[in-house]
């Protein structure tokens, strides 16, 4: 879910992290932060995703797998993650944070306020 | 509006269709179930476990009713269906509950054989088929005490021992003079006779039923000779035919079972049949792991994809008597232009036989030492040319040189729970066989999915095989000979190629679309393998897609677990200078490296560099004078060398610069696997050359080539190739086999199983037998490695692919 609703609760939090152009597609890039690093996925059908780049299962850095559909491959242990909920893909259990993320005139914007349904199971 | 489904018989088989459909395509039908049983989908491999008292119902059920309702099923269980109207379009059941279809798939299955003699209906003649004859025979066993069990196959085995196991004194009578006859010859089944009367079982053997004598229950059976045993209950367990009354009463043809073409389709093409009920080119089968092939070739075509075909298959049996282990498979009665090797112990109850014919595995025997079966039977299925392997090959895979698997493959049944079988994934016997139970998992792949086990390097794939074969018998699902690359496509890697080469596609996505893709962009697994079969058939035409590529290759440095990278620099041949060394020790220090160490491969690796410090070390690096070393890729890595006769007393040739030489012409090149070379100057070889995938002994009259060598998971030495007289000779050679490698492994398969894969007599007649063919593929590789040898590091250090180093943006 694109969150786009959510706009008019947090639109102060938007930020302008870049050109669509800048993301592979079929792929990601980094959103670099103290707290924690975010990953910005960029699917075949330019549909824009992000999420804690964290794998549930050794903490390993998402940003950095392959994206296939709205799934990405965890680079250490190929773990599959949906990109669009967080949520690893079964039989594997976990679930990383996901953040709202929407695409304006070709900008990229990212809130860093984690959604509320994806609940992180990692720290 | 939905089209409408409906399936007869709610067994295996069937519902295996059902569940491969809904995979594929979850809305395309409703989809109405009828079984003559009362109850949701149960696994009937494993009724002899409940007989035994092993097992419960519930742990083999498959599919509750709770399932049917979860996914939109309209189940009718307990409801016969009596008839089809095909003109109509539907099947009425016995209590006139109908069901209206667009499509028909019978799944009817089979009906025990009944031997037609007098008293075969009184109280206490039973079958073994289905659930209820299981528990009719467990309340026999409360208040009876002796059972006669007509029939020494399987079945009637499993059945003997299920009731001696529950207290019953059991006799099996049979109509030939050994054990089942049509898995075991006349060796391996005098082992598991005397094997069974040892438990308690007896034997009749040689005799045919007559009569069934008693009033209202069961009190004898007797014999044509005129002999009698007295009996309070009788199992016939004769044999099984396919249950077609149904698809008969219809009109559609049948033979001894329904017939149906190679896409599961019956006479009318909106009938479909799979199963026990089903005859197939002549041939029909009772074994689960056909059934399951089967069922995904009539999902396919359910689907409407239509493209899987079902050519047959080749089954093996396992007898599911705890305690005894025996294996059969193929065609094990020698024949004409066969041959036979055979092992004997009978003091350890161990007895191996294996048919041969023209060097390839046609069937095998086995009893009392079963842990090699799944290896035998991949060799037949794969065709495998065992002649390199013949003087090893009955005393099992642990004798290959496969080192330090050996010793625990041998004892997998006997293993306590907690023994891990997986070292990577740390995961232990208990974790597998209660995943088997619980999650109803039938393939390897399951298993790999749901514990891992089996997931990483692979070296415990027989292990779990092994296991998976203990808890369900030989019934489990084995891997299929012609795999689909991934879950995304049914094709195989082989197929695959042909296309692109055949059809000139040149990108992933005219790959995906042409041969029709399950998913938008293919997966980690097929991706890349895609990527590198493009590469190699249009080099320099082809663009390589980053994004296919594994971060590794993508970011042409190796990921840490702490998502930090490692740098190996390439050091021709091993050989370094001091200016290098203080080169390097001067960018380890300058990026703050935290640890350098020396590789197996004679080269420096520094560990521990953030990704945004990359491309400025490998800037100075190429300063420096250093490639990239590929240590991150499926690629050509090292080519490890000796001093040589330069310096050593015993060095016969200079196995530094041949090192040396084929590493100038090999660099840069992509693999299907990561490919490592060696060169030792003499036959004391320190430079470890017969572990190697191109391995090189410098002899005194030249060079000695060798082949297919790994030191990895699988120690596997090197296949001899040829000498050659000259180093121009052994460039060309390396040149024609990497080449020939790259052209027909598939992706992630290593030299050494390609090499077993399509034997060495293949290799050599490419590339040593055939001088114009070894010149034409060193010259593919040659042309090839103009557009590979590039330095991907300068490229980067020089601003290439800068986003991938770079964060999008800084906050907070």
């Amino acid at each position: 879910m694109h969150a786009a609703n959510k706009v008019a609760q947090c639109a102060e939090d938007w930020i302008d992290i870049g050109a669509l152009d800048e993301i592979p597609r079929q792929g990601a890039r980094v959103v670099r932060r103290a707290s924690g690093d975010i990953a910005v996925f960029r699917t075949v059908n330019d549909e824009v995703f992000a999420l804690r780049d964290r794998c549930p299962h050794k903490g390993g850095p998402l940003s950095q797998g392959m994206v296939h559909g709205r799934n990405v491959s965890c680079p250490l242990h190929d773990w599959k993650i949906h990109i669009d909920t967080g949520i690893a893909v079964a039989p594997d259990e976990g679930c990383t944070a996901r953040y709202p993320v929407r695409v304006e005139g070709g900008r990229v914007f990212l809130s860093l306020t984690p959604e509320e349904s994806g609940t992180s199971v990692s720290s | 509006m939905k089209e409408r489904l409906v399936l007869v018989g709610n067994g295996m088989a069937g519902m295996r269709a059902i569940e491969e459909l809904l995979k594929i395509t979850p809305d395309k039908y409703d989809v109405t179930v009828f079984g003559a049983e009362p109850h949701g989908n149960y696994n009937r491999i494993l009724l002899s476990p409940v007989l035994t008292g092993e097992k419960k119902f519930t742990d083999i059920v498959l599919n509750d009713t709770e399932w049917y309702a979860a996914n939109g099923i309209t189940l009718h269980a307990g409801k016969e269906v009596e008839r089809i109207e095909r003109r109509l379009r539907k099947v009425v059941a016995r209590d006139g509950t109908s069901a209206p279809y667009d499509r028909l798939l019978l799944a009817t299955g089979s009906l025990p054989f009944i031997i037609p003699v007098p008293g075969r209906e009184l109280a206490g003649v039973l079958t073994f088929r289905d659930i209820h004859d299981v528990e009719a025979m467990l309340g026999a066993a409360r208040c009876h005490r002796r059972a006669v069990v007509i029939g020494g196959g399987l079945l009637g085995l499993e059945a003997a021992n299920g009731l001696l196991r529950q207290g019953m004194e059991v006799t099996v009578v049979h109509l030939l003079d050994a054990l089942m006859e049509k898995q075991l010859d006349p060796a391996a089944a005098a082992l598991l006779k005397a094997s069974l009367e040892e438990r308690g079982l007896r034997f009749i053997m040689q005799v045919q039923t007559e009569a069934i004598l008693g009033d209202d229950r069961v009190r004898a059976v007797r014999f044509k000779d005129g002999t009698e045993i007295a009996a309070d209950l009788v199992v016939m367990a004769v044999g099984i035919r396919p249950n077609a009354a149904l698809a008969k009463s219809a009109g559609l043809h049948c033979e001894r079972g329904v017939v149906v073409n190679d896409t599961m389709q019956t006479y009318d093409p909106r009938i479909y049949a799979v199963g026990e009920c089903v005859q197939h080119r002549g041939q029909t089968y009772g074994l689960v792991a056909p059934l399951f092939e089967q069922a995904k070739v009539c999902a396919n075509h359910l689907a409407e994809l239509g493209f899987a075909r079902y050519t047959g298959s080749m089954s093996s049996t396992r007898l599911k008597v705890t305690g005894i282990e025996l294996f059969s498979a193929g065609d094990f009665q020698s024949k004409d232009g066969c041959e036979e090797i055979v092992l004997k112990d009978a003091g350890r109850g161990v007895y191996k036989k294996v048919v041969l014919e023209n060097n390839r595995i046609r069937g095998a025997v086995m009893y009392g030492d079963t842990l090699d079966s799944a290896w035998y039977f991949q060799l037949m299925r794969d065709d495998t040319d065992v002649a390199s392997l013949r003087d090893r090959l009955l005393f099992g895979q642990a004798h290959l040189g496969e080192a330090g698997h050996g010793d625990i493959r041998s004892r997998v049944a006997s293993l306590p729970d907690s023994t891990e079988i997986c070292g990577c994934n740390g995961v232990c016997k208990a974790t597998i066989v209660e995943a088997i139970g619980d999650k109803k998992l039938f393939t390897l792949e399951e298993v790999r999915a749901h514990t891992k086990a089996s997931s990483s390097c692979g070296s415990c794939t027989g292990l779990v095989e092994a296991l998976l074969a203990t808890v369900l018998g030989g019934d489990y699902s084995t891997t299929p000979k012609n795999k689909p690359l991934c879950a995304c496509t049914d094709h195989t890697h082989h197929e695959i190629r042909g296309a692109i080469r055949d059809l000139e596609l040149k990108s992933i996505r005219a790959v995906i679309d042409c041969l029709e893709w399950k998913s938008p962009d293919g997966c980690s697994k097929c991706r890349p393998a895609l990527n590198f079969y493009l590469l190699t058939a249009w080099p320099g035409e082809y663009v390589d897609d980053n994004q296919a590529r594994f971060i590794n290759e993508r970011a042409h440095a190796n990921i840490q677990k702490d998502g930090t990278y490692s740098v190996v620099p390439r050091i021709w041949g091993g050989e370094t200078t001091p200016a290098q060394l203080k080169a390097i020790a001067e960018i380890a220090e300058k990026y703050r490296v935290p640890t350098v160490h020396i590789t197996g491969g004679q080269r420096i690796d520094m560990l521990g560099v953030r990704k945004e410090d990359l491309p400025a070390m490998w800037g100075d690096l190429s300063a420096a004078g250093f490639v990239s070393g590929h240590a991150y890729g499926k690629a050509v890595r090292t080519v490890k060398t000796c001093v040589g006769k330069s310096w050593c007393r015993f060095g016969t040739q200079d196995s530094t610069a041949m090192g040396i030489d084929l590493e100038k012409m090999a660099w840069g090149s992509w693999m299907p696997h990561k490919v490592k070379l060696a060169v030792s100057g003499c036959p004391r070889n320190c430079a470890e050359a017969t572990i190697k995938d191109f391995g090189v002994v410098c002899v005194d009259s030249g060079y000695e080539l060798h082949v297919g060598g790994n030191g990895g998971v699988k120690v596997r030495a090197t296949d001899f190739l040829c000498s050659v007289k000259t180093s121009h000779e052994v460039l060309e050679y390396c040149a024609a086999f990497l080449q020939v490698y790259r052209e027909e492994a598939h992706y992630l398969e290593r030299t050494a199983p390609w090499v077993e894969r399509v034997g060495l007599a293949y290799v050599k007649q490419r590339i040593v037998e055939d001088e114009v063919n070894r010149k034409a593929l060193a010259g593919r590789f040659q042309y090839s490695q103009r557009f590979a040898q590039v330095d991907p590091w300068t490229e980067r250090a020089n601003g290439v692919d800068r986003h991938e180093f770079i964060p999008l943006k800084l906050v907070g």
